[in-house]
């Protein structure tokens, strides 16, 4: 008995997070393409529902309506998985992140590299559905991904050793409450935008979205996929977008934490700064597609390794060196 | 406590059955998908005993970087269409007395570590490594690894960054005739030596200076 007690606790909380970050996924797109739209003098979505709100929705229902095609020669078991993958890999890393001092589904001692693992899978869904698809293009597709994942996730290894330098803690608690008076992103500035650049190529987003090129791949790993299985790589996508806007948010932006610690601002709830923060930054990612164009592949390459990887290694010694000199290292 | 039991037999069973799975199974790229569920379920009993970072580090360095470079040689290789055919043909049958060498050899070594282990407990000097059980184990291997052995660990670091020159000193070589991009004059290169603005006239056309 005590344990289906425990299970039951644990599913509410899990749909207590789960639900509304489908939802805000849901959202996300939408304000992805109004924001696109805006950037390009257009008015984007705006005809289902208030403003368009309810456009996600339409789109989902179509989807769920629509027929699932499964290539005949295709490898069917990793091709069925592949999707599920995807979307499983990019809700579980929810688990960890602080929503405030307590609101967290699991408050573990690896929190950041927890994160980092799950990020880091994220390339199987992609590759598992470019292998399976049995295709050209969406093999192309999964090829380029997954050596561009590979490439950015290193760089952003060593912008999370800078954080972990000045937090000493890998708990993203932690990592939160040592911006209580500064927030990372003041010290450590060009980690944080190695840290948006490298996160927009770890998204496949634009103008990283080589992997998905329609120019060259037509959609890339999902090009033979359709009907619903098509819409879970879309909202997984999505949902690892949010994942890596909220990274951004608690390793430089002070997560939880109100901006300015005096009264009124420290009554509203952490939740409701992380959630505008995770704004904030999806916003940029939304105008960075509208505004730049795509990356030549061998260019993207040439950044993640000649240029981020050296640069934030140089970081780390730096920040390094400057916390042992002046006596700033954290101690626990 | 039964819980605790349930979930590790899940796991390890899991490894198991995938670890016989990766040199069963008859499409290669299936195996290195079976390797990966092995490297998984593997981190998750890491994390049962209490080694948090010994897990998620064993997921980031294996499952997210080797198998990812792993799956990628054995997809570009294309061998997934060579089916495994080990027992069956009889040019592959004479590397099963290697293989089996091979594999008593490790299973000698894994008894001797293991019993050792169990029965000769001084074997391996715990009590002198000065560990601090109140630490989480990410404190106490940092403060094992980068004091008492630092030597070690940066000779072994210095041998992965030799292994690592020596590979690609083997397997660079200059190419003739490949035509080379500068990322530099790429960049820099500016409306004012790119376009030309001509007038043309009708009929007579227009001569271009390089």
């Amino acid at each position: 008995m005590e344990y289906l007690n425990i299970i039951f606790q644990e599913v509410y909380k899990i749909l207590f997070l789960l639900v509304p970050v489908l939802v805000s996924v849901a959202m996300i797109v939408w304000l992805d393409r109004r924001v696109w739209a805006f950037v390009q003098k257009r008015q984007g979505p705006n005809v289902v529902g208030p403003f368009g709100l309810l456009q996600s929705l339409a789109d989902a229902l179509k989807y769920i309506f629509k027929e699932i095609i499964i290539p005949s020669s295709s490898n069917k078991i990793i091709f069925i998985l592949a999707p599920i993958v995807t979307m499983t890999l990019a809700l579980i890393a929810w688990a960890v992140i602080p929503f405030s001092a307590t609101q967290v589904l699991a408050d573990i001692n690896v929190g950041i590299l927890y994160l980092f693992a799950v990020s880091s899978l994220g390339v199987y869904g992609i590759i598992m559905g470019g292998w399976a698809s049995n295709s050209k293009y969406p093999f192309l597709g999964a090829i380029r991904s997954a050596a561009q994942m590979v490439s950015y996730e290193v760089s952003i290894g060593v912008i999370i050793i800078n954080v972990l330098l000045c937090v000493g803690s890998l708990n993203l608690n932690d990592i939160v409450e040592a911006q209580k008076n500064l927030w990372f992103v003041i010290p450590l500035f060009p980690m944080f935008v190695i840290f948006f650049i490298s996160a927009l190529a770890e998204t496949n987003r634009p103008p990283f979205d080589l992997p998905e090129a329609e120019a060259e791949l037509v959609a890339g790993y999902q090009t033979e996929y359709s009907g619903m299985m098509y819409a879970m790589f879309w909202l997984g996508e999505y949902a690892n977008i949010l994942l890596m806007c909220a990274m951004g948010a608690i390793l430089f932006l002070g997560g939880w934490m109100s901006p300015i610690d005096i009264y009124p601002f420290t009554l509203v709830p952490g939740a409701l700064w992380l959630i505008l923060k995770i704004l904030f930054l999806f916003i940029l990612f939304a105008l960075v597609k509208a505004i730049v164009p795509r990356y030549r592949y061998d260019q993207l390459m040439r950044l993640g390794w000649k240029v981020f990887l050296p640069l934030s290694l140089i970081w780390v010694v730096l920040t390094a060196s400057y916390l042992f000199f002046f006596n700033l290292l954290p101690t626990n | 406590m039964i819980a605790h039991a349930i979930f590790f037999y899940i796991f390890s069973f899991i490894a198991i059955v995938s670890a016989v799975m990766v040199t069963a199974s008859k499409n290669t790229v299936h195996s290195v998908f079976f390797l990966i569920l092995d490297f998984i379920s593997i981190s998750c009993l890491f994390i049962m005993i209490g080694a948090e970072f010994l897990g998620m580090i064993m997921l980031i360095v294996y499952v997210g970087a080797v198998a990812v470079l792993f799956l990628f040689v054995v997809m570009m290789l294309n061998v997934a269409q060579q089916k495994n055919q080990w027992f069956a043909s009889k040019e592959s049958s004479r590397h099963i007395p290697v293989g089996l060498i091979i594999s008593t050899l490790i299973f000698f070594e894994l008894i001797i570590v293991i019993g050792g282990w169990k029965y000769k407990p001084d074997l391996f000097d715990l009590n002198n490594s000065m560990t601090n059980f109140n630490l989480s184990n990410t404190h106490s291997i940092g403060q094992i690894l980068y004091t008492d052995y630092i030597h070690i660990f940066q000779i072994s670091g210095m041998i992965l960054l030799v292994a690592m020159v020596g590979a690609i000193v083997l397997t660079f070589r200059k190419r003739e005739g490949v035509k080379t991009q500068s990322y530099l004059k790429q960049i820099s290169r500016e409306r004012s030596e790119g376009v030309q603005i001509v007038e043309v006239e009708t009929n007579k056309g227009v001569k271009i200076d390089d």
